[in-house]
């Protein structure tokens, strides 16, 4: 039989230990998200230049810089946008707005878009290489890259402006049917411009996807590092270019780190940009 | 249309997998791939498909980073919804979300770069399921503390209110009250966590050593099925190409019936309440 007095020290010490063992285990993340930023500085940094975000990539990397690259990036990406938002948005549009949720071609193709979240960016790369490189013709390029980062972002899309259309409010529908306006005038002139900012924050979201991509675009868009002349071309992104210097490229490390900065210094922004975009539109439609 | 057009993608995709894999599975590989000792598809003498070590690497450098990450995220987001202030609380979860928007490739980097060499001085040659494994649960761990910290912020408020109400500690409501009530929720984070495991390629390829064996121990290297499709994806030819097909086609098998598997648990835990 435990005394009270005993019995309470006991569950001091309890809380305290969980305490302690949270405390560790929370900060444990922290320090190692700043080691991973210091060594990238630490290493990075004296690389990094205005030259080296202009110049074109000399010595394999390891000298010069990376303004190809991130012209191919920024190619890739637009394009993966420009491909996958009207199909996303649109398959949104008519989950949301023309079939009943539940029914079975509605399950059918929610269950299809959230199998598609989940296939590996690596199996993307596969069924790109096979199916946009080769069977379409489009060879290693910029345009085949795009195309596979489109099928991969295209779930998120979908997603996100299922998800702003839905939290709009209920009474947008009934009001707009009550004033006459046909359902193509409701979408165009109500419902998608109200959902504006929260299918902005997936687009958002698309973009640092995109970005952080490599496996699906190492056999897709391949490796050149000229200054790509149309999407036609082959060209590395950044993220390939990385794994390019710190795998086949002695000594590269330097020259990858920066680059590692960079990509990092780009999501960083997007993703900030993001979480404002988000936090201004549930302010306005949920406070 | 433009609907059936979304939902058809992944129809397309797998319909690709399946029509590439069908070679290897037609021509009767598949006892080859438990049964044959080494991973040389491309040898014109002897080809040899053994896909059993690649299948075991895949698992068990998934189920250490699991293991690693798991208990540590569950215990940053109980700290975070018991114990830290709420000014802090909100910078921790920035620091967390920041962290899950660290791409796969910086995390590879830095561990062929830091960690690697720090494993060699422990144990050579670095490049192991240990650093994989690592490296695997650094990139996991917002999710989980993150979906946990969701999960521990739904447990009612009039549930720890009655459990004070009762004199319990902190450590009482956390392991009696709050962790019970939110188990599923916890739950579907680890398993969106794993399935995010199983399909990560790059961070994995940078670190793990990339040969085809079973590892003696966690010191080994070894190679996922992901790291085999990234390393061979470029100059695979007939059936050597088709068995990375096949290879890919277990990956979205895997995947997706986690996927399901989530679908159907919320589902039903949707009837429920």
């Amino acid at each position: 039989m435990k005394s009270p007095v005993s019995r309470r020290n006991h569950r001091r010490f309890s809380d305290l230990a969980c305490g302690i063992v949270g405390a560790v285990a929370a900060s444990l993340t922290l320090v190692v998200l700043g080691c991973i930023v210091w060594d990238l500085l630490r290493l990075g940094l004296p690389h990094l230049s205005w030259l080296f975000l202009t110049g074109e990539v000399a010595d394999g990397g390891r000298s010069g810089g990376i303004g190809p690259v991130l012209v191919s990036t920024v190619m890739i990406v637009v394009i993966a946008l420009a491909v996958a938002i009207p199909p996303g948005v649109g398959c949104a549009l008519w989950l949301s707005e023309f079939v009943r949720p539940g029914t079975v071609p509605a399950r059918a193709i929610t269950g299809g878009v959230d199998l598609l979240a989940s296939v590996p960016s690596i199996v993307f790369g596969l069924f790109g290489m096979a199916f946009f490189a080769q069977v379409l013709g489009l060879g290693f390029s910029i345009l085949s890259g795009g195309l596979t980062l489109a099928c991969m972002i295209l779930p998120l899309l979908v997603r996100t402006t299922l998800t702003a259309l839905q939290s709009l409010p209920v009474d947008l529908r009934p009001s707009a049917a009550a004033l006459g306006l046909t359902q193509t005038t409701t979408i165009r002139k109500i419902l998608l411009p109200a959902a504006l900012p929260g299918i902005l924050v997936g687009v958002t979201i698309g973009v640092a996807r995109s970005l952080s991509e490599t496996a699906a675009l190492i056999f897709t868009s391949g490796y050149a590092t000229r200054w790509p002349d149309s999407p036609g071309d082959s060209g590395r992104a950044l993220s390939v270019h990385i794994y390019d210097l710190a795998m086949n490229i002695p000594n590269g490390a330097a020259a990858a780190s920066a680059s590692a900065l960079v990509l990092l210094l780009m999501i960083l922004v997007i993703n900030s940009f993001a979480s404002f975009l988000a936090e201004r539109w549930l302010r306005r439609y949920h406070s | 249309m433009l609907a059936l057009l979304s939902g058809s993608v992944v129809l397309l995709i797998v319909w690709f997998l399946v029509a590439g894999a069908l070679p290897a599975l037609r021509d009767g590989y598949l006892p080859r791939l438990l049964f044959d000792e080494h991973w040389q598809p491309g040898s014109a003498r002897d080809p040899q498909f053994a896909l059993m070590p690649m299948l075991a690497a895949s698992v068990l450098v998934t189920a250490l980073a699991a293991l690693l990450a798991a208990p540590l995220g569950i215990a940053g987001a109980v700290f975070h919804r018991f114990y830290l202030p709420k000014r802090l609380a909100v910078w921790n979860q920035r620091m967390l979300e920041l962290l899950a928007g660290v791409p796969s490739i910086v995390f590879g980097f830095w561990g062929l770069t830091v960690l690697v060499p720090l494993i060699n001085r422990l144990h050579p040659p670095g490049q192991s399921l240990l650093a994989a494994g690592i490296v695997l649960a650094l990139m996991i761990l917002p999710t989980i503390a993150l979906t946990s910290q969701s999960a521990l912020r739904s447990v009612p408020e009039s549930q720890l209110l009655a459990a004070a109400g009762l004199g319990m500690g902190r450590f009482a409501t956390v392991f009696h009250i709050a962790l019970p009530s939110a188990r599923s929720g916890i739950g579907s984070g680890v398993l969106l966590a794993i399935a995010r495991a199983v399909g990560e390629t790059m961070a994995v390829v940078m670190v793990c050593g990339n040969i085809a064996k079973f590892p003696g121990s966690v010191f080994d290297p070894v190679r996922p099925v992901t790291a085999t499709i990234a390393l061979e994806m470029g100059y695979a030819s007939s059936s050597h190409k088709a068995l990375l097909y096949l290879a890919g086609l277990i990956l979205v098998l895997v995947t997706g019936a986690l996927t399901g598997w989530l679908a159907f648990g919320k589902r039903n835990a949707g009837e429920v309440s």
